[in-house]
């Protein structure tokens, strides 16, 4: 029978997938969908729980607010990342290091 | 027997669709790559949404995060992909640390999350969640309703002032 652990597991195992695109990508976007990942894990957890521990739908109230929140924020950070691109004609993290002392 | 039934079967499926999905973004060199294994990542996120008898979050992750948010993240890796330098582009450094740190991660949270006993209830049949939501959305939770809306202005507002560039410099 599936219960909570099997919706916790598959929640931990793309959060921390999301981790490593975080850490280990030089692209800007890839960074971005690694962010994405890390949000859709939180959402899996937000409904596993208003459905295995939850009488109201309170869970999937705060998913579709986390949901809208990363559509405004995948909007902005893509229009910043293609200024960057048009400024520096490249999206590499490592190669865009005006700020460093 | 009645352990192995087809919604077992079907969430086995749903979660691997979506964890490997997941490892694809991770893993792989192509950003391109990885923005169609994101769409997989999605797919399998609203088949298991649909499995938790979530039905309106499904559709408005089917219709938001890959109508939406998928388009525009394939726009922009199409609008900056280097066709020339492929393998240059989505490679770091610290490959080695960032898997120790991650399956460090991984294993303190699932210790963690392992060992809790949560407070469960049995599931109840499933019913459309869309009435419940619409009351909750104007009844408790106007406030955050609204508040988002703005933030979704807002973000509007900001991306077309960021993208338009400096042709249009005054």
């Amino acid at each position: 029978m599936i219960g909570l652990e099997h919706f916790l597991f598959v929640s931990v195992a793309v959060f921390v997938l999301g981790l490593f695109c975080v850490l280990t990508r030089r692209n800007a976007i890839g960074i971005l969908m690694g962010v994405e990942l890390i949000l859709n894990a939180a959402n899996i957890n937000y409904v596993a729980f208003a459905r295995y521990s939850s009488v109201d739908y309170d869970g999937h109230l705060f998913a579709i607010f986390v949901i809208m929140l990363a559509a405004a924020e995948a909007a902005i950070g893509l229009a910043i990342v293609l200024g960057i691109y048009r400024t520096f004609e490249t999206i590499d993290v490592d190669a865009t290091d005006q700020l460093r002392g | 027997m009645n352990d192995l039934s087809v919604g077992t079967f079907v969430f086995y499926l749903l979660a691997a669709v979506t964890i490997g999905s997941a490892a694809g973004v991770a893993f792989t060199r192509n950003v391109v790559y990885s923005a169609l294994f994101l769409l997989g990542t999605f797919a399998g996120v609203v088949g298991l949404y649909a499995w938790l008898a979530a039905d309106f979050v499904a559709v408005v992750q089917l219709l938001v995060y890959i109508g939406g948010i998928l388009v525009l993240t394939i726009f922009a890796v199409m609008l900056t992909h280097r066709i020339a330098d492929v393998r240059v582009s989505n490679r770091s450094v610290g490959r080695i640390p960032a898997l120790a740190v991650t399956l460090g991660v991984f294993v303190l949270m699932w210790r963690v999350v392992g060992r809790t006993s949560w407070n469960t209830v049995e599931p109840r049949p499933a019913e459309y969640t869309t009435p419940a939501i619409g009351e909750a959305f104007l009844g408790n939770y106007v406030l955050p309703f609204e508040l988002a809306s703005l933030v979704l202005l807002a973000a509007l507002i900001g991306a077309i002032v960021l993208s338009r560039g400096a042709t249009s410099e005054r």
